[in-house]
């Protein structure tokens, strides 16, 4: 199956005869149920999922049907931040739990994820700003986690590339950093994840989408797919975007909306800036990729739409604000933007848990923020369809908080995917 | 980009527009708790048509009916 392992050794091996002896890092599985979990869903999400069930509960009667080429979602179309910086010890100790995963994951599974702790960066342009940072560094300190409030010094030393001139467009009094987050290389996650799912026996099942569910009553017994219908004991939707969709599928509505997210890439240049910079106030946010690239993004599009492309006036102000805070930006040529459709939850926090019906389980409403969660989110969601119950971590994302008056508000919007 | 047909204003760019909500997310005064949670939490949120409420910079509150693939505007009606 596929190479064995990546090493030294058989890169070696591939210098003398011209890097021929790569095989597949996957198989192509066909559909062949039942199995004992049904993940719907080849985004990383889906397949660190598959991986802990396999890895960690010993399951691997495991398939993850996938609608189209897995990564091709979100996980291929975000900008790779990856941090734990949140205020509610909630997001903070899942993201956290995530963040730590991240740091061993190219070793977990064999596979360079290119994971670079190099620093996120909120920047704070007021004495508002900076009071708003301070509290949150606060939170995330007494929660255990790393943050530094900096101040405007330190901020140029670290991004020499920010406007500090004294008509700067948004002037920057200092920052919050936490230094142990970073970028990763988005499309790697998903193959290192499947790859290393595949090695345990997982099926990862393409260009098969689901269109339906196999029910028994009260109970989900499997999916019908443009493949055929496949039975399962249990059924996990993991499909970002299309949660509303397919959960719709199964006759159940969602307190989740679909939104468009842009992000945009220049051209590659030589490095200019090592630290994730992004400006809650403003909206926007850029780093650049180990390929070179300036990549950023802002805001999203304020309305439902599942249409995967996005509108130029977005694009233009996450533009525009970059370029006042980092102003060489205007030197380089944009050579790509594209979309995503983010799951916007009500709250702006994730949903895991078990829906109404019996069997049938969701992770969603990651809304523009759940790279950073990929590895996380897999582990405690393969905790719940093996073992029925929420992980710890979990419990607090239940579906019900919304009725209970429990929601996890970061931003306190209430109900408003568009305003958050 | 959209270009919405006000019905006070004519056709407008999508920027002077903000979606509000949808037509059936709007809570009644004397709703009971379960029907006022499922009415503000609980959405089809379909791939395809949809009714929503939009307001106008002008002031005017319009029902549009989209289509959220296409992105096609199919009517639209002052609210
Ligand atoms: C432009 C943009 C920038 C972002 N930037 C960041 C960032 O910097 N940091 C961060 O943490 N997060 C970011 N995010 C959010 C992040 O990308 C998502 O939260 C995360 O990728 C969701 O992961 P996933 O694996 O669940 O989703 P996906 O990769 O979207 O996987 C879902 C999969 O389900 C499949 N699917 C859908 N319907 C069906 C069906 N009926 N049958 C079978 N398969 C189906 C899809 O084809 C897709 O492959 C960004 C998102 C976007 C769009
Ligand atoms: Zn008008």
């Amino acid at each position: 199956m596929g190479a064995g392992r990546y090493n030294a050794l058989a890169l070696l091996r591939g210098a003398i005869t011209g890097h021929r002896h790569w095989g597949r890092a996957w198989r192509a599985a066909e559909p062949r149920g039942p199995y004992d979990v049904i993940i719907i869903g080849g985004g990383g999400h889906g397949l660190s999922t598959a991986y802990y069930l396999a890895k960690v509960h010993g399951i691997r009667r495991v398939a993850v049907v996938e609608k189209g080429y897995i990564g091709g979602g979100n996980t291929g179309r975000n900008t790779t931040i990856v941090r734990s910086n949140y205020r509610q010890a909630p997001l903070q100790s899942l993201f956290e739990y995530s963040l730590k995963l991240w740091h061993g994951l190219s070793d977990e599974l064999n596979y360079n994820v290119m994971f670079s702790p190099r620093g996120a960066l909120f920047l704070g342009h007021s004495d508002a700003d900076m009071a708003r940072l301070a509290e949150r560094g606060d939170a995330m300190i007494a929660n255990g986690l790393d943050a530094d409030l900096i101040g405007r010094d330190e901020v140029a030393r670290l991004v020499p590339l920010l406007d500090m001139s004294p008509d700067a467009r948004w002037p920057i009094e200092g920052g919050l950093i936490q230094r142990r987050g970073g970028t990763a290389r988005h499309d790697a996650v998903a193959w290192g994840f499947a790859r290393a799912a595949d090695s345990l026996g997982v099926d990862i099942i393409e260009n098969c989408e689901v269109t339906g569910f196999l029910r028994e009553g009260n109970r989900v017994t499997g999916v019908r797919t443009t493949r055929g219908d496949i039975a399962a004991g249990r059924t996990g939707i993991c499909v970002a975007g299309n949660s509303g969709h397919v959960a719709g599928l199964a006759g159940i509505k969602l307190p989740i909306e679909s939104h468009t997210l842009q992000a945009w890439v220049t051209e590659p240049v030589k490095p200019m800036i090592d630290t994730v910079v992004m400006s809650q106030t403003l909206h926007c946010y850029f780093s650049q990729s180990d390929k070179g690239g300036m990549v950023g993004g802002g805001d999203p599009d304020f309305f439902p739409s599942y249409a995967q492309r996005g509108a130029p006036i977005r694009l233009e102000d996450s533009i525009a604000q970059s370029i006042a805070l980092a102003p060489a930006l205007s030197r380089l040529r944009m050579v790509r933007s594209w979309a995503g459709v983010t799951d916007m939850s009500f709250d702006g926090s994730p949903i895991i848990d078990e829906l109404p019906l019996d069997g049938l389980y969701l992770n969603g409403g990651w809304c523009y923020g759940g790279f950073k969660a990929t590895p996380g989110s897999g582990s405690v969601y393969a905790h719940l369809l093996a073992t029925g119950q929420s992980h710890p971590l979990a419990a607090p994302f239940y579906l019900n908080r919304f009725a209970d008056g429990r929601t996890i508000d970061e931003v306190g919007s209430g109900p408003m995917p568009q305003s958050r | 980009m959209l270009l919405i047909p006000c019905p006070h204003c004519g056709p407008r760019n999508q920027e002077e527009f903000a979606y509000e909500r949808t037509l059936d997310s709007v809570v009644r005064l004397n709703d009971a708790p379960e029907l006022a949670i499922a009415t503000l939490y609980a959405r089809a949120n379909p791939r395809g048509q949809e009714h929503e409420i939009w307001s106008h910079t002008c002031g005017q509150w319009l029902r549009l009916t989209r289509d959220r693939i296409s992105h096609a505007i199919h009517s639209v009606e002052p609210l």
